[in-house]
């Protein structure tokens, strides 16, 4: 059992920091629709407020992690250009996606929309880190503020799973692979 | 065991909504910045290539360094003119969601090829 080092980055990249943050959203947004929807609910406890606003800041992280790993480390695999006379294109997913009409699209509507959308995510879970962090309980009392805070969080979802699925889709149909191979179990004996 | 306390309307007054609309409309104004550094470098060949900031990358990392650096000084500037103060949050969060929709509309490149 083995994998490569650009497999690995790929798998930390979108399996770890991606779909981490996809689960986590889903659960921010519960959090807030419990304790913040009236402002006649139950009172919230300091506690639980510590909580979600260390959770917000965590996935703003997370998205952070996600997107900068994503254009530094994948991308420049992704995108590379092979050399003149090269007979496979294995080891490059931009140009073997682009090298057969049935797939091209995945390259032209996929990653050219994952790659912009992606970065809406930080921006909107930032802000909402912040505003959180800043008026902790007295969202409560602001809900105007509450409800621009939600929908960026809800918009944040949706990219994200926007990225994540053109993501999971580009990888299948060309795998970014390739680098020094990692052994993670060594081979059977027959 | 920590002590439950409920918001109330004078600490709205102590607790004004500016800081919290600057986030609000910085975030909607660096969304659609995302979207309109893209289909600005796409269209235009010179622009493409200043976007060129790290090469292995090519212009998308220009692109993204150009929409997070205007949007974080959007947010210094208005969270200084406005952090003191309440401003009227249903205009400013409109605001910020048309642009937020715009950025999420834009970044489709099928929507982008027609401008």
């Amino acid at each position: 059992m083995e994998i490569t080092v650009r497999g690995l980055w790929t798998m930390i990249h979108g399996m770890g920091f991606g779909a981490l943050y996809l689960m986590a959203c889903s659960g921010a947004l519960v959090e807030f629709y419990r304790r913040y929807r009236s402002p006649l609910g139950p009172e919230i406890e300091v506690e639980d407020e510590r909580f979600l606003r260390i959770y917000l800041a965590a996935m703003a992280v997370l998205a952070w992690l996600t997107v900068l790993t994503g254009a530094y480390i994948i991308y420049p695999w992704y995108r590379a250009v092979p050399p003149p006379g090269t007979a496979s294109l294995a080891a490059f997913p931009q140009r073997l996606l682009m090298s057969n009409p049935s797939t091209a699209a995945w390259h032209s509507i996929g990653m050219e929309w994952k790659e912009h959308i992606a970065w809406l995510v930080p921006i909107s879970i930032t802000m909402a880190a912040v505003v959180f962090s800043q008026y902790r309980r007295s969202l409560r009392i602001h809900p105007e503020l509450r409800a621009a805070v939600l929908g960026f969080v809800w918009a944040s979802l949706f990219a994200a799973g926007i990225a994540g699925f053109f993501g999971a889709m580009l990888n299948k149909n060309a795998p970014v692979a390739g680098g020094p191979t990692i052994h993670i179990v060594p081979e059977e004996q027959k | 065991m920590s002590a439950p306390s409920t918001a109330s309307a004078p600490q709205a007054k102590l607790n004004p909504n500016g800081a919290g609309a600057a986030a609000v409309l910085a975030a909607g104004i660096g969304s659609f910045l995302v979207a309109a550094f893209a289909i600005l470098a796409d269209k235009a060949p010179s622009i493409k290539s200043l976007m060129n900031f790290y090469k292995p990358t090519g212009p998308l990392s220009g692109v993204t360094t150009c929409a997070i650096v205007v949007w974080l000084a959007v947010w210094a500037l208005l969270h200084w003119r406005w952090s003191s103060r309440s401003v009227e949050i249903g205009r400013v969060t409109a605001a910020a969601f048309i642009l937020l929709f715009l950025g999420l509309l834009l970044t489709f490149p099928p929507i982008a090829d027609l401008l």
